[in-house]
């Protein structure tokens, strides 16, 4: 290992065992969960071979690959990109780091117990929350005290300056406690009556699984892209305009179209999600500024490669967001594959690419040792890319053409069904490939701990057999 | 924006204003929702669902049946439909005049002018309200599903991808316990190319006692059925689930979703 004190260096450092525990847990949850999403997929090819097990139904599976991707990937790996970028952003090395690790432990336990619960039928049944109340509670507390380490060590920042990216984050680290324990007192602990579930369901699936991450990814993209492109973020008002629009439109959507509930509801969901419209341009154009011809570092199949694509993707993925709430749009793609199409993209081409590429820059510098397979990194980001383009594109292509026979009563519901089986199968390549990259992920990012756990136990052992020194031989 | 302070209060007060519009808001106006009449009748809707059915919904609920089944039958309006009640006393006259009008998915004025025709003619009409759609037309249910149909759910199971068929009416259009039961166990037998799983596990096949198939038996064709001296029992759980399944037909009018009939003709 590399002594270097530099300051720089020693942000990093502090850093370091929460982050291990952070990724770590979160790179086998991602493998965990593409893994049950591909078993999902091919319980279509194959319906006869999973009836004997219950835990081999479509109903437990998809919902349980959704939860290890989004509970299991997504919130640790953004919890810890957030604690590092607060400590670089601030100058501030992370103190009693000790306390975030519990707390990484602890998250990682509650995906545990909340898999298992899906698995053993106690799913709440609600989407997105589907974790019953243990593991709920334990991720709960996990994020509030790591969150809370967050803050601590943001509001005890050097010069007590803002960045764009610190509005996005602590945005979102306000954001999660709030919805998460709206959501679970008041439709698993304590539920309200009839529909009201199925609103705040909407709500609370809306503010995590688009608002959430956009808010984290983009504050993620914010630190980055200047880093890597060498230009500032381009420019200080727009992110600030983007901030509060995106907050503001993104938050207030969620129910749609056509749902059994007072019509207001899904009418303020539309208009806020067709006013999105504003932040998605103002991130598009920022992007843009920032980005393009600026004379900073190339493009060579790393982190910045990865945080530009994810950018990107964010964009996309925005703009499918608004078509399927317009209404006209809406009609044809409610009820169908197109919807998971958007879902994806949102957290596995948005987001977790994302946070590879974040985790790609920040976990050599934390621990101090260089990744094992550095080419391995480029080949993932391109299984990645290739993965999450087949696997939307043909579900995005396939829910609009299920959406046209749905709507048209003329065709029998079967061939609405028997349609989608070939973009089904094109799915399950993308996930094929996308289990691929997260097996390259995660290797990475294991072999880093192993190397690490090593180097830490020949450091133990060295200082055991070293001879005292002789003034402590004196005392 | 150089302070965290403001920042915090501002993304607050954001968060506060999404959190009354979709929280707060819904709950003030549907948590205290109670029974509402049936239209033209003194009944009043929902009824609680029967003790078998309600243990059904959480086995409904466990096996997230709702990643491939909807409950919320969609609607694109009302139209109208005339329908002749009496053909007066010249039969021949109105039925030549049917012949040459159009009586289904009339708008109000459309269905006017054809009952005053027909009524010109001697006969007399009813003017019939229907729910129109893609839904409707498949046959999924009589309205669109509102929120009085679940007000008595917890949890309430609305789903949001249509891998299977809308299942708001279900027992509305498929009444027998058995057929349902079969299509758990083995839903090849029922649709060809069905892409449900089978639900085997929801099921006992144990050694037929007696010489004699048990009354719960399932009666399944040949290629689906067990060896030779075995049966297919249902379990407690398959059994629960077919009553929930029985018990979701939306199908009264409601002042939210009207249909049928609640226009009187015109004397």
């Amino acid at each position: 290992m590399t002594v270097n004190e530099s300051p720089t260096n020693k942000i990093d450092v502090s850093c370091r065992v929460p982050l291990l525990v952070l990724f770590g847990g979160a790179a086998l949850w991602l493998v965990v969960g593409s893994l049950l999403a591909l078993l999902a997929s091919l319980t279509f090819h194959m319906p006869d071979k999973f009836g004997d097990c219950p835990w081999g139904t479509y109903g437990h599976l998809q919902p349980a690959a959704d939860d290890a991707l989004l509970y299991g990937f997504c919130i640790p790996a953004g919890l810890g990109v957030v604690l590092w970028i607060f400590a670089r952003l601030g100058q501030t090395p992370l103190r009693s780091a000790l306390v975030p690790v519990i707390a990484a432990h602890l998250w990682h336990v509650g995906v545990l117990v909340g898999l298992v619960g899906i698995f053993v039928g106690d799913s709440t049944g609600f989407a997105w929350l589907e974790f019953p109340r243990g593991g709920s509670a334990l991720l709960f507390f996990a994020y509030l005290l790591i969150g809370l380490w967050a803050l601590m060590n943001f509001s005890g920042r050097r010069d007590g300056g803002m960045f764009p990216s610190h509005w996005f984050l602590v945005a979102a680290l306000f954001l999660f406690p709030w919805i998460y324990s709206t959501a679970n007192i008041l439709i698993v602990g304590w539920p309200v009556r009839g529909v009201v579930q199925a609103v705040i369901t909407w709500w609370f699936g809306n503010n995590l699984v688009f608002v959430w991450t956009s808010l984290v990814g983009l504050g993620t993209a914010f630190y980055f892209l200047p880093k890597f492109s060498g230009r500032p973020l381009q420019t200080y008002f727009y992110a600030l305009f983007a901030f509060w629009t995106l907050l503001l439109f993104g938050s207030m959507r969620g129910v749609p179209a056509g749902a059994p509930v007072p019509a207001w509801l899904p009418v303020l969901s539309s208009l806020s999600s067709l006013l999105l419209i504003v932040p998605v341009l103002a991130v598009a154009i920022i992007g843009w500024k920032t980005v393009v011809g600026a004379a900073g570092e190339k493009c060579r199949g790393g982190s910045f490669c990865m945080i530009k694509f994810g950018f990107v993707a964010f964009v996309l993925s925005a703009l499918l967001l608004i078509a399927q709430s317009c209404p006209v749009i809406g009609r044809l793609t409610q009820f169908t594959w197109f919807g998971t199409a958007q879902t994806q993209l949102q957290l596995y081409g948005f987001f977790a690419i994302t946070m590879f590429g974040a985790i790609y820059h920040i976990l050599p510098r934390a621990v101090g040792i260089e990744f094992a397979f550095p080419k391995l990194i480029r080949v993932q980001h391109w299984l990645a890319m290739l993965g999450i383009f087949i696997l939307v594109a043909s579900l995005a292509v396939g829910g609009v053409e299920q959406g046209m026979k749905l709507n048209d009563p003329a065709v029998a519901f079967g061939d609405s069904t028997k349609a989608m089986l070939m973009f089904l199968r094109v799915s399950t390549t993308g996930l094929l490939l996308i289990l691929l990259a997260n097996l390259l992920f995660a290797l990475n990012i294991f072999v880093m701990i192993l190397a690490w756990k090593w180097s830490l136990a020949k450091t133990v052992f060295a200082f055991v057999i070293s001879p005292l020194n002789k003034t402590e031989v004196k005392a | 924006m150089k302070n965290g302070f403001v920042i915090f209060l501002a993304a607050f007060a954001v968060l506060l204003t999404s959190w009354s519009a979709f929280v707060l808001g819904p709950q003030l106006q549907l948590g205290g929702a109670k029974q509402v009449p049936v239209l033209n009748s003194t009944e009043v809707y929902p009824r609680s669902r029967p003790g078998e059915a309600n243990q059904g919904l959480q086995v409904y609920r466990a096996n997230g049946c709702a990643a491939c089944h909807t409950e919320q039958v969609q609607q694109d309006g009302v139209a109208c439909d005339v329908v002749l009640s009496s053909a007066g006393k010249n039969p021949s006259a109105v039925s030549n005049l049917l012949a040459t009008l159009n009586l289904r998915g009339l708008n109000q004025e459309e269905a006017h002018a054809a009952s005053d025709k027909i009524t010109a003619a001697g006969g007399k009409v009813e003017t019939h309200i229907v729910a129109v759609g893609p839904d409707i037309a498949r046959g999924w249910g009589l309205r669109r599903s509102v929120a009085e149909d679940f007000l008595y759910d917890n949890t309430v199971q609305l789903g949001s991808l249509r891998i299977g068929p809308d299942l708001a009416g279900v027992g509305a259009r498929s009444p027998n316990a058995n057929v349902v039961l079969q299509h758990l166990y083995a839903p090849k037998s029922v649709e060809k190319d069905s892409l449900m799983p089978p639900f085997r596990y929801l099921f006992e096949v144990r050694k037929i006692v007696g010489g004699e198939f048990s009354p719960d038996a399932l009666n399944l064709p040949k290629e689906f059925a067990p060896a030779d001296g075995y049966e297919v029992m249902p379990k407690p759980e398959a059994k629960e689930l077919v009553a929930y399944l029985l018990s979701l037909h939306a199908d009264v009018p409601l002042y939210d979703a009207p249909f049928t009939p609640i226009i009187a003709a015109k004397p």
